[in-house]
């Protein structure tokens, strides 16, 4: 692959604190080589900014592989930018050229009000896992492991939908800012293994019901969730999620 | 010497009495106890989560947004565990003898034996919450087979399995915040540990969103806070992760142990430039179908695929015909160090090597897969079309990321890789109890030093990282919290925590008021560079006392002309990313003084004054065989005390794998 470099403009959102009102901010970055990864191109801006006394833009970012679902940023109109199955982190440089403008906003949802600059605090995602995201097994309890066997296909797509790295791109991407697929990925795993069976209906309804209080709007299919996935967690899972919905609803002693 | 406190009796027996013995605390004085844990990875959340459900007030403390981000989430490869379940011959005794035998003679037998034996109920529990491992067309369980062993005891999900036991290990522990037992506090970084009358009764943190310091209260405190690799700048660590924690805790008295014990792994994506920020792993079970191979002739500049075959080097096979492309981590590293270093490296940088799968793609899955076709004479095409589909099933996803960041297709040329640090064996000091030299600090996971030696085997990590939280931890903090049920929780406003406090202020205003003209990345990437080139594969006398010197004038440097913009009281990225490489470069120093003591080479530690004739590592059982722990004396000031290790069970031998 030939490696080029490139000259950009950047329009990103710069907020100080939760309470101030942001607004975009342009930038310039020069010699960005097209083998660098996004959130590189941000330090390399970032280094800019510090050595002409500047402020440095805050944004999320951890692992930088792609799997603790930290970095988080809205690209040209889409939730980790343009590459299909990606996070923020491994998209890289070559998905843009030479004197292009990019337009980098935080998450916008309700449930996630920004922090400060392009960091958005999702402590809503850790309180839906708490309403019931979990089977309840105290440490030292469990029986062996092999024990209860797991139908292959059922344990294969449990684990698919548990590969969701709880990023909020979903709840971004959705025109109601719904965290639905985020949920009915939790409830699909753990509705697929046996182990998460004593629990089932009780779990779907805390979970949605803390859903909505926090914010999350409501969900309409739209499927623009699993667009944007970086994990390409699929919609089958709200069907499940409905599923289980409506059989703690009409079977439910509550 | 420090006192271990590996209890009596034989090996097998130890933690079995241990448990049996042990002092324990009654439910309703738990609900008096608090404990405070530092960092939610597997060994933080799966301690909170325990402690919790047997009742104690426990507060759990991350730097990042949730507990669920901790670099536990990376791991790719899977977890060990003693379950024989392959029937292949694996028992408790074999998994403690391939530990002790991969760590090279350099780790506590009683604490590996320990381990060994806690790993399968690890299993057990994983499954109980939902974990989904990789299972059988029968619902069963899956294996797979890692380096340094001989069966298939380890246990995975894809090649994601830290992604799934953290997930796992994330729940029990919203489940305990839910509970009302376990109290999380995220964006909070531990600055210092409080010290009353001789006993860590507290932490100060960061307040990471207003920036505000803040005082905590616990009977005892809990090291759950990772390893230091990112003090090489470039590592496959995320970019997070520190040190700081660990290292206030040193400098209040607990003993750092072989803090020179780091891994590098072989097989990683080499830098590309200086704008690199970190480094990303591929799987060491690529090199189950990946042959490693540089060209013959030194800096060849032509396309992998033009070069003809007998001009290849497959030199692991050559130098190693036993093992060939599997021999343990740090020989495989050092060897393409050595090619490298003699010019034969390739890509831009010619700091790279080729891990090459078409000859198993057509070899061995092509043709298999035309086998069962009943394809006769397949031409070459149809063998590389059919040995891709298999190929891809067992590592796409490896392949896919590979792809995004260099972006070459694998599938038709060879990657490039090139060793790149990723674990750190050494830590804080910890008796059995997995207590530190100050009492009531205990120090779990990767931030101890205890299991590994000096090299850790794949699959390993997570497997005592969960050990000590779910299975050590309960009953070993019951032993000395069973002395502490008459003692009150002690307000934060005692003289100790206004100490501490006004020293951690003290530091981050003067680390604000130096505005000099240098960044903190700067300095940080000077500082990995000096640890790369002196103290990284191989190491040397001359070269450590060199990096010790330029360290030195680094820490003084950075302290009058390091430039972090913004102010103390607001999120700040920068200020913390300052607090952590200043706590990096006095690790750095540490970590030289520690490798130039050791004047031998075991597993990861590599000095080039002690190898055999051939360039094999050679160590000196004689002199070095100790666990060495160092007591901070002040700056730049270390007093070193030797933890003689003994073998009752295993008889130390030179590895070999030719």
């Amino acid at each position: 692959m030939e490696h080029y470099s490139m000259n950009l403009t950047l329009k990103v959102w710069k907020q100080k604190n939760a309470k101030a009102k942001g607004s975009f901010e342009t930038f310039e970055v020069n010699d960005i080589s097209s083998e660098m990864s996004f959130l590189e191109m941000f330090d390399v801006l970032n280094e800019k900014l510090i050595h002409e006394g500047k402020d440095a833009i805050a944004f999320d970012h951890d692992c930088r592989e792609g799997i603790c679902g930290t970095c988080s940023m809205y690209i040209n109109g889409r939730p980790h930018g343009p590459w299909h199955g990606t996070t923020t982190c491994q998209l890289h440089m070559r998905a843009f050229k030479d004197g292009d403008t990019i337009v980098v906003e935080p998450w916008r949802a309700k449930a996630f009000p920004v922090i400060k600059d392009l960091i958005v605090d999702r402590t809503s995602f850790d309180k839906i896992i708490q309403a019931g995201g979990y089977i309840s097994v105290n440490t030292g309890s469990a029986v062996d492991g092999n024990a209860m066997p797991v139908e292959k296909d059922n344990a294969d797509k449990a684990f698919a939908a548990a590969a969701c790295i709880g990023c909020g791109a979903c709840v971004a991407a959705c025109k109601n800012s719904s965290a639905l697929l985020f949920v009915a990925a939790k409830v699909a795993h753990l509705a697929l293994v046996p182990q998460g069976a004593p629990e089932r209906k009780t779990r779907v309804m805390n979970m949605i019901n803390v859903m909505d209080k926090e914010g999350f709007g409501s969900c309409t299919f739209t499927t623009a969730c699993e667009a944007v996935c970086p994990k390409e967690i699929s919609v089958t899972n709200i069907s499940r999620l409905n599923q289980e919905y409506f059989l703690a609803g009409l079977t439910g002693d509550k | 010497m420090p006192n271990s406190k590996i209890p009596a009796g034989p090996l097998e027996q130890k933690w079995t009495d241990y448990k049996g013995h042990c002092k324990l605390v009654n439910p309703a004085n738990k609900r008096k106890l608090e404990i405070i844990i530092v960092g939610t990875g597997l060994a933080g959340a799966s301690a909170a989560a325990s402690l919790g459900e047997l009742g104690y007030k426990v507060k759990a403390f991350c730097f990042q947004d949730s507990p669920r981000r901790a670099h536990s989430i990376a791991a790719q490869g899977g977890i060990n565990a003693a379950k024989n379940y392959q029937n292949d011959g694996d028992s408790v005794f074999r998994l403690f003898y391939d530990t002790i035998k991969g760590g090279d003679y350099r780790s506590r037998e009683a604490n590996v034996h320990r381990l060994a034996e806690v790993s399968a109920s690890i299993i057990d529990q994983c499954v109980a919450q939902g974990v989904p491992f990789a299972r059988e067309y029968g619902g069963l369980l899956n294996n797979r087979s890692f380096g340094g062993t001989q069966v298939k005891r380890t246990f995975y999900a894809a090649g994601q399995t830290g992604q799934q036991l953290l997930i796992g290990a994330y729940q029990a522990l919203e489940r305990q915040v839910a509970l009302g037992n376990v109290s999380m506090y995220t964006r909070h970084e531990m600055l210092d540990v409080v010290v009353v009358d001789g006993k860590a009764r507290g932490i100060i943190c960061r307040n990471l969103v207003t920036g505000e310091l803040e005082r905590y209260f616990g009977h005892a405190v809990l090291l759950c806070s990772g390893g230091y690799g990112n003090v090489f700048y470039l590592s496959t660590n995320a970019m997070g992760s520190n040190v700081t924690a660990a290292w206030k805790a040193h400098k209040r008295g607990a003993y750092f142990a072989n803090p020179c014990f780091t891994q590098i792994h072989p097989t990683c994506i080499p830098v590309t430039g200086d704008h690199q920020s970190k480094l990303t792993l591929m799987s060491e079970s690529l090199r189950n179908d990946g042959r490693i191979w540089v060209p013959k002739k030194q800096n060849d500049t032509r396309k992998a695929n033009d070069i003809p075959e007998e001009e290849r080097d497959y030199y692991l096979e050559r130098r190693y015909p036993a093992f060939g492309n599997l021999v343990p981590r740090d020989v495989a590293s050092r060897a393409a160090k050595e090619r490298c270093d003699a010019g034969y490296g390739v890509g831009t940088t010619k700091q790279a090597v080729y891990l090459d799968f078409k000859y198993n793609l057509i070899n061995k899955y092509g043709r298999v897969e035309a086998g069962k076709l009943g394809i006769e004479n397949p031409d070459i095409e149809t063998l590389v079309r059919l040995g891709k589909e298999v190929v891809k099933e067992e590592y796409g996803n490896l392949f896919d990321m590979y792809e995004k960041i260099t972006g070459e297709n694998p599938y038709e040329v060879p990657m490039r890789i090139y060793p790149a640090v990723h674990y750190t064996m050494g830590g804080l000091w910890v008796d059995y109890e997995l207590m530190t030299s100050v009492p009531g600090l205990y120090c779990l996971g990767e931030a101890n030093f205890s299991d590994h030696g000096a090299n850790r085997l794949g699959a390993s990590a997570l497997m005592q990282g969960l050990a000590d939280g779910y299975f050590v931890i309960p009953y070993t903090m019951g032993n000395y919290l069973a002395d502490e049920i008459a003692t009150k929780p002690i307000p934060t406003n005692h003289e100790a925590f206004e100490a501490a406090e006004k020293g951690v202020h003290a530091r981050i205003n003067t680390l604000m008021n130096i505005k000099g003209a240098q960044s903190v990345e700067s300095f940080h990437k000077r500082l990995g560079k000096i640890m790369w080139e002196k103290c990284g594969m191989a190491r040397n006398e001359k070269g450590l006392q060199e990096a010790i010197k330029e360290i030195q004038a680094l820490k003084i440097e950075f302290w009058k002309d390091v430039k972090i913009p913004g102010s103390i009281h607001e999120m700040n990225p920068e200020l913390d990313k300052a607090n952590r490489v200043a706590d990096f470069i006095e690790l750095g120093e540490l970590m030289c003084l520690d490798a130039l003591q050791r004047n031998e080479s075991c597993g990861g530690h590599f000095r080039e004054e002690s190898q055999t004739e051939d360039g094999e590592a050679l160590r000196h059982d004689d002199q070095f065989m100790y666990v060495s722990a160092w007591e901070h004396a002040g700056e730049s000031n270390w007093n070193l005390q030797k933890e003689v290790l003994e073998y009752e069970l295993i008889k130390p031998s030179q590895r070999n794998y030719k």
